[in-house]
């Protein structure tokens, strides 16, 4: 079992005669993932890396029996790409681009309202479920099978969890970015509920930054709701105020938004923190000791 | 993106939102030219920098007649303005925005802002006009009031006349009142805002609501389809290495401390700079290369970093996934041969193609310290540069 993709999970590649594009479907087709289509408006007919390529989304899905997307349209674009996914009634859209503007991202959670796609993203690595499907940007070979779920608002910052967890021999069932922008499609609470839901998910890994409340919010709900122990880490503890730092949505505004407000809520939830990055592993670990599912979750 | 209050006003002005009358002025002789123009015996003298708080700093003049506005422009034009939010360095004062005075009667808050938690844009108000918004919040907060917009419907009269009841609008500016809140939402979304915020909303005395201050700032990632508005960026009010960075796509933050930071990710940036400091050194700067780096754009950001006088080591902290080792490699190789290296240099690589990148640095035949994690990084530079 797994969160959101597993190795039955057939993909189109949206954008995919892109250079960034190219190159990552070639990395997810050696992968393992099922990629089974590209979308590219006028390209249809063409190939890439022996992937058929299509006009239209819904041209796309009526050939290959799609049920998932992975966007790499560039950012002007990026919103339509994505409208065009939900209109095709796919159940999973992960959106990799970075730099949409915030307004259209407005627009297309409220044309997603009442449909049944989920949004992954954007600005995210994508979602990776080891040795089954990889659907994004991030490096595969640093994950590995196993019991720990992982949730992030960055890229590095998971593969740099993920890194550590498998170094140490705990595996990982599936690592989920829901990216760094202020308007996203799954957040931590989504994916929480699915980790909780997931019978081999035994312990989660929840990484956030600066801005926002969505941490806030999230360790609130695992106190009432959350029956895995989560272990955290918040990036920009030593972001100054007002400068947006890289993300679209790390920013600390009008003193809302810090890493230390963001770690003492957590913490007040039972939520353990990491006080480095390069202390996540060892955090877990830890957890997973005290929990006694230290054995469990050993996996090489 | 920000832009001067004149310019945000000549935006609001345009598109029907009430504002003062007032000309920019970049010299003594052209603010007394400016107030000539104007049908008014009271002036306003407003200094424009890149900052609020300008009003308590004595940056905003109250002229009775042109000698006065001469006065004020030769004392403001030149000078360096401090305010809580330009640092103790202040910002020199470049342009004048020379405006009507008017009869206030009373000051309100009204401000626009992305809602997080809704996904949506909201619109706040508040009676306490001319108070920081975060102050009224913290002590006040029974005082603001707010209206999540529909994107598909924009703001919708009652939503507006809602507002302007509960912030307490005389009734009979009300109608006037919805429609500048209107207006105001409009131009957000026309222009792509990331803040629109109107610090007093007034009334005045011959029935108007208008604008007597205004921020606009603006979607960074919009700007490819706001010309308009990127051609009023004044680069004068931005840090020189923040404008470089920003013509190479990378997203670069100036800091303090004397440790230079190349990584590569937001989250990873970000944290680098904390590890940095957990383990007692000062990080220089945030900068984040980005997925889509070229070997040039990291040669670019390394010059970036070093041109900074202030840095005394850098840390190079890399976990390949969009981005390749190999180029951060050839980048940091490169530049180095082009501007040289006379300080530590730790590296970090992890991620795509890592064997390829530790191998061309290892062939470069320069003096880098290789880490082999984070914190193994971390802890290395910021011995290295004690």
């Amino acid at each position: 079992m797994s969160v959101y993709v597993n190795k039955d999970t057939k993909v189109i590649v949206q954008g995919i005669t892109g250079g960034t594009a190219k190159f990552h479907t070639k990395q997810m087709l050696e992968y393992g993932t099922k990629i089974v289509g590209g979308v590219t408006p006028k390209k249809g007919g063409t190939e890439v890396e022996g992937v058929p390529v299509f006009n239209t989304v819904q041209d796309a899905v009526d050939e290959t029996g799609a049920n998932a997307s992975v966007v790499y349209v560039p950012a002007p674009a990026a919103a339509d790409a994505i409208l065009e996914a939900v209109d095709a009634e796919l159940d999973l859209v992960i959106c990799i681009t970075e730099h949409i503007p915030v307004m259209d991202m407005v627009k297309v959670k409220r044309a997603m309202e009442g449909k049944k796609t989920r949004l992954v993203g954007p600005n995210c690595p994508g979602v990776i479920t080891a040795d089954e499907s990889k659907i994004g940007i991030m490096p595969g070979y640093i994950h590995k099978k196993g019991h720990i779920g992982v949730i992030s608002r960055s890229g590095t910052l998971t593969y740099e969890a993920v890194h550590q967890l498998s170094e140490a021999g705990y595996g990982q069932t599936t690592a989920v970015g829901i990216g760094g922008d202020p308007v996203n499609g799954t957040d931590f609470i989504d994916a929480l509920t699915a980790f909780n839901e997931d019978p081999e998910t035994e312990a989660v890994v929840m990484i956030g930054e600066i801005g926002g409340t969505a941490e806030e919010d999230a360790s609130e709900w695992i106190k009432a709701n959350m029956s895995k122990p989560v272990v955290g880490f918040i990036g920009g503890a030593t972001a100054p105020p007002g400068k947006r730092m890289g993300h679209a949505g790390a920013i600390i505004s009008g003193g809302k938004g810090t890493a230390e407000e963001k770690i003492r809520i957590m913490n007040e939830c039972g939520v353990k923190t990491a006080d480095t990055p390069a202390e996540i592993g060892e955090t877990m670990i830890n957890v997973l000791k005290e929990n006694g599912l230290q054995e469990k979750c050993k996996t090489h | 993106m920000n832009i001067h209050e004149y310019q945000g006003k000549d935006i609001l002005r345009e598109s029907g939102v009430n504002v003062p009358n007032g000309h920019v002025a970049y010299t003594v002789e052209e603010a007394v030219e400016a107030a000539k123009k104007l049908s008014s015996n009271v002036f306003v003298v407003k200094a424009q920098i890149h900052a609020g708080g300008r009003g308590k700093a004595g940056g905003v003049k109250i002229a009775k007649n042109l000698d006065d506005v001469r006065t004020y422009a030769d004392e403001l034009l030149g000078k360096n303005l401090v305010t809580h939010q330009t640092g103790p360095e202040g910002k020199e004062v470049k342009r004048l925005l020379i405006e009507e005075g008017c009869d206030i009667q009373n000051e309100y808050y009204v401000g626009l802002v992305l809602d997080r938690a809704t996904s949506r844009v909201v619109m706040m108000g508040s009676e306490e006009g001319g108070t920081e918004i975060e102050e009224v919040a913290a002590e006040t907060p029974e005082k603001i009031f707010k209206e999540v917009i529909d994107p598909v419907v924009g703001l919708s009269g009652y939503q507006a006349r809602r507002l302007a009841f509960n912030i307490n609008i005389p009734h009979e500016l009300i109608g006037n009142a919805a429609k500048f809140m209107i207006g105001l939402y409009n131009v957000f979304v026309k222009k792509d805002c990331s803040i629109a915020e109107i610090n007093p909303l007034v009334t005045t005395g011959d029935g108007q609501v208008m604008a007597l201050d205004s921020k606009l700032n603006f979607d960074d990632n919009a700007m490819f389809r706001q010309k308009d508005v990127m051609a009023l960026r004044d680069l004068e009010e931005e840090d020189e290495k923040e404008i470089e960075a920003s013509k190479y796509d990378l997203s670069y933050v100036a800091l303090d401390g004397n440790i230079g930071c190349m990584v590569n990710g937001a989250g990873l940036a970000m944290s680098t700079m904390d590890i940095i400091k957990h383990y007692g050194g000062e990080p220089a700067n945030f900068l984040d290369v980005g997925g889509g780096a070229t070997a040039e754009k990291v040669t670019e950001a390394f010059k970036i970093i070093l041109s900074d006088s202030h840095v005394k080591g850098i840390f190079v902290n890399i976990f390949g996934g969009i981005m390749k080792c190999d180029v951060i490699a050839e980048g940091v190789v490169e530049a180095t041969k082009q501007v040289g290296l006379e300080m530590p240099l730790v590296v970090r690589l992890e991620g795509t193609n890592v064997d390829l990148g530790k191998k061309i640095l290892d062939e470069s035949g320069l003096n880098i310290t290789s880490a082999e994690s984070m914190a193994d990084g971390a802890n290395k530079i910021v011995s290295a540069v004690k």
